[in-house]
């Protein structure tokens, strides 16, 4: 009768735990990029963290694990939603304390999406950067953005920005679609 | 003054001009003309808040008295505060709203320019991130400027008139004082020389193509911001920025 219920407390304990099939000295930094390759980006859940660069690197310690993670844009409210899912993402791999770093420099730029990444962000419906970062102009013509829907290459820019910092709204002229381009910066 | 303190003044001068045209732009929060604009306006002020956190930051850690950023923005008065008054005036008609941008754009983006190379790694790195978004940023106001221009009789008067009424303002952002010179020196801050004729250049450039006419390079000017003398709106804008965290002080769920 007075024998004490399985509480809240113990469930606390036990989750504090480093799960018993855990060997986090045994994951290498290759075994790592692959886990935060799961983390997927909140705003643009197509692709993954790794996939847009901006998970910048990873490294050892002894015992600790260290990661450089860099923000897409000054302002972007992801930011610490992104470091907290890759916190998490770690620790339920039996990585206890794991660093994480906010790095600005050198600046995201969307040269680094992976060309993987790209084909995902086209399959999602999201037009990819076009080019390079460095091409850049100030004033310059507007780029041509091929519709990630039919492909097209008739389509006009609707608004520099878009639903997300890291987007612009397009239309394309051909299929009616309007879509998302992945700014290119 | 030292040359740390300096530092935090020049700082506090970025951030708090980033943070006021970033509260001035959010009050367009579901009143903008159009939806492309209000996405536009909104990401323009996300951008022009997270760099002021990135320099307050910066500052909090060299004042090193217990502020964090948050309490640099929220509980200063307006005294206290440093940004150029172009960025504290109403956001008024579209047109004003997009000269007030288009004048600021022009000296936000030389300056992060500028600040990339600065001798403060700190400083460079975030300027390095800056000078992206200010690039973006003066692309699209700019753009806005020559529409509106060289656009109907309507738009044409009413930016016009926008140049007209913002004009005295634009002193302010070109004209160094020792804090500027100091951080020149210092090999962080702009050349004050290349930045008054980098930002005429520009400004005339795209008046021109506007079919607009600027005012006098020294025609009177309204200063102060910089030391802390403001406008009468910049109070206004704080007691609606500050109301919450004033209310409520130290919680940490809104």
């Amino acid at each position: 009768m007075n024998e004490r219920e399985p509480s809240s407390v113990d469930v606390l304990i036990a989750s504090d735990r480093v799960p018993s099939n855990a060997h986090p000295e045994l994951l290498t930094e290759d075994a790592i990029w692959a886990l935060l390759d799961n983390v997927k980006d909140p705003e643009v859940p197509a692709v993954s963290v790794v996939e847009l660069g901006i998970v910048r690197s990873l490294s050892w310690d002894g015992k600790h694990l260290s990661v450089d993670v860099t923000p897409t844009y000054s302002g972007c409210p992801a930011t610490e939603l992104i470091e907290e899912l890759i916190e998490e993402a770690l620790r339920a791999a039996g990585i206890r304390d794991p660093q994480i770093n906010r790095v600005l420099t050198p600046a995201w730029t969307t040269d680094w999406i992976t060309g993987e990444g790209r084909e995902k962000l086209r399959a999602f419906g999201i037009a990819p950067p076009q080019g390079s970062a460095s091409k850049m102009s100030l004033l310059g013509a507007d780029e041509v953005i091929a519709c990630p829907l039919c492909g097209s290459e008739n389509s006009e820019r609707l608004s520099e920005f878009g639903s997300t910092a890291c987007k612009a709204l397009y239309r394309c002229l051909d299929c009616r679609e309007p879509f998302d381009y992945f700014k290119c910066i | 003054m030292t040359q740390q303190q300096v530092l935090q003044e020049y700082l506090l001068r970025l951030a708090d001009s980033d943070m006021i045209l970033g509260q001035r732009l959010s009050e367009l929060t579901g009143k903008a003309p159009a939806v492309e604009e209000e996405l536009a306006v909104m990401n323009v002020a996300l951008d022009l808040v997270g760099q002021a956190r990135n320099w307050y930051e910066y500052a909090a850690e060299l004042i090193d008295d217990g502020r964090d950023a948050d309490k640099l923005v929220f509980l200063r008065d307006a005294h206290d505060y440093r940004n150029l008054l172009m960025v504290e005036q109403p956001n008024d008609d579209y047109a004003v709203t997009m000269a007030r941008q288009f004048f600021f754009d022009v000296w936000h983006y030389f300056t992060m320019k500028s600040l990339v190379n600065a001798s403060d790694e700190r400083v460079a790195n975030i300027a390095a991130k800056a000078v992206k978004e200010a690039t973006y940023h003066l692309r699209r106001s700019s753009e806005w400027v020559k529409r509106m221009g060289d656009g109907t009789e309507e738009s044409h008067r009413r930016i016009q008139d926008a140049f007209n009424l913002l004009w005295r303002f634009t002193g302010e952002l070109v004209t160094p004082d020792e804090i500027d010179h100091a951080m020149f020196k210092a090999g962080i801050g702009p050349d004050p020389e290349q930045l008054k004729q980098d930002w005429f250049g520009m400004v005339r450039e795209v008046a021109a193509q506007a079919t607009l006419t600027t005012g006098e390079e020294d025609a009177w000017m309204y200063m102060g911001g910089k030391r802390g003398e403001h406008t009468e709106h910049l109070g206004h804008i704080l007691a609606v920025m500050q109301f919450l965290p004033r209310a409520y002080p130290d919680a940490t769920t809104w």
